[in-house]
């Protein structure tokens, strides 16, 4: 049998199993975004490679496990067929994760899709001291969980209430989940310290007396394996779609430059302390 | 003025829960005409906080919430549509 590079395999995603030359392969999905047509080529490999049935992984994988070592050119074909390949595990940028956002979800408040495919192009598979972890959710619900990964996305809207077109009715007030809404004489306050951005008040206001930005509130250093971490604020909020992609560039590269081998990003920020990324990210962001 | 608005029908969906609060509200206003007025009894908590956007998502026209002081709220709807 040829001898293989393990190390080699897992960066093209094959994990190594119990069972002698036999590896889990793991699909590269962006966002939980998988067609039909990808379906049918990872039923046909799983049929015929391996045993078959899949693994649905925690981070909206899919793994087809019993693929033997010396049929894997032939699997890579027959996915690359259903335009599906590899995915990656290892040091380096995973699958990136993303809710539905708002291109189905009453809730969303961002496009969690195409941030997703953004990010996967720009970032998935570079190689990095340990693992790192985008994940993208379109609303404070948090359906994808933002703050368990190593930088964690998630959706917002910035309202401001517009007088004129308010009927007084009070649904935003009832809605508001953290209380940040006061009705006084027909005018509403919005109280900036409570208010969470979830967007509620906008999407349940019957007169849409609310206009609203949409932006993203970022989370740094979460993890949730051997250490449970819950990723930490730095910008409230941000607006702008470049100074998104410039604080995430200067996250990585914070990251890459600072982690030790092997080091997951919650506990270099820990040693090296979590006040240095927050710098390095707001002159990102105020440079972008 | 908005204390004139009557309703021409009423709805008490405080002795359901999520989501048939919802389709109670909306299976009284399948029962109205286009542009009448239905007032929807509803706890405070989840119905309050979700009852109305999903009757505006429904297009209808959402005119005035009104607090009875009780733990419940009268939420006055006129049907859009038929």
């Amino acid at each position: 049998m040829a001898t293989y590079d393990i190390a080699a395999l897992k960066k093209g995603g094959f994990m190594k199993q119990k069972q002698k030359g036999k590896f889990s392969l793991r699909l590269g999905i962006v966002g939980g975004q998988v067609t039909a047509e990808q379906l049918a080529a990872v039923v046909e490999v799983a049929n015929r490679y391996g045993h078959g049935y899949v693994h649905l992984t925690a981070r909206q994988g899919i793994e087809i496990p019993f693929i033997d070592i010396n049929q894997i050119e032939e699997v890579k074909a027959a996915l690359a067929k259903g335009h599906i390949a590899p995915g990656v595990c290892g040091p380096r940028v995973r699958t990136i994760t993303a809710c539905q956002g708002m291109a189905t979800c009453p809730n969303g408040c961002i496009d969690t899709e195409n941030l997703a495919q953004e990010l996967n192009d720009r970032y998935f598979g570079r190689e990095l001291p340990h693992k790192f972890k985008f994940g993208v959710t379109g609303c404070q619900n948090n359906c994808l969980k933002a703050e368990e990964n190593d930088l964690g996305i998630k959706g917002g809207l910035k309202v401001d209430w517009q007088e004129d077109k308010c009927i007084a009715c009070g649904v935003c007030v009832k809605t508001c989940r953290t209380n940040a809404i006061t009705l006084k004489d027909g005018k509403i306050t919005i109280d900036p310290a409570k208010c969470n951005f979830c967007g509620r008040c906008a999407y349940a206001c019957p007169t849409d007396a609310y206009a609203y930005t949409r932006g993203y509130i970022l989370t740094f250093g979460g993890n949730f394996g051997n250490n449970i971490a819950m990723g930490e604020p730095i910008i409230p909020f941000i607006e702008d779609h470049d100074k998104l992609m410039a604080v995430c560039d200067a996250t990585i590269r914070f990251f890459a430059e600072h982690a030790k081998p092997s080091e997951r990003f919650a506990f270099t920020l820990k040693r090296v302390g979590f006040d240095k990324l927050a710098k390095v990210v707001r002159e990102a962001y105020e440079n972008a | 003025m908005a204390d004139t608005i009557k309703a021409d029908e009423t709805v008490d969906i405080t002795d359901v829960v999520c989501p048939v609060t919802f389709v109670k509200a909306k299976v009284a206003l399948e029962e109205l005409d286009d542009g009448q007025i239905l007032s929807i009894h509803m706890n405070d908590g989840e119905p309050v906080q979700n009852v109305p956007r999903s009757i505006k998502d429904e297009g209808h026209q959402i005119l005035k919430l009104t607090d009875n002081g009780d733990g419940t709220y009268d939420l006055l709807v006129r049907k859009v549509g038929d």
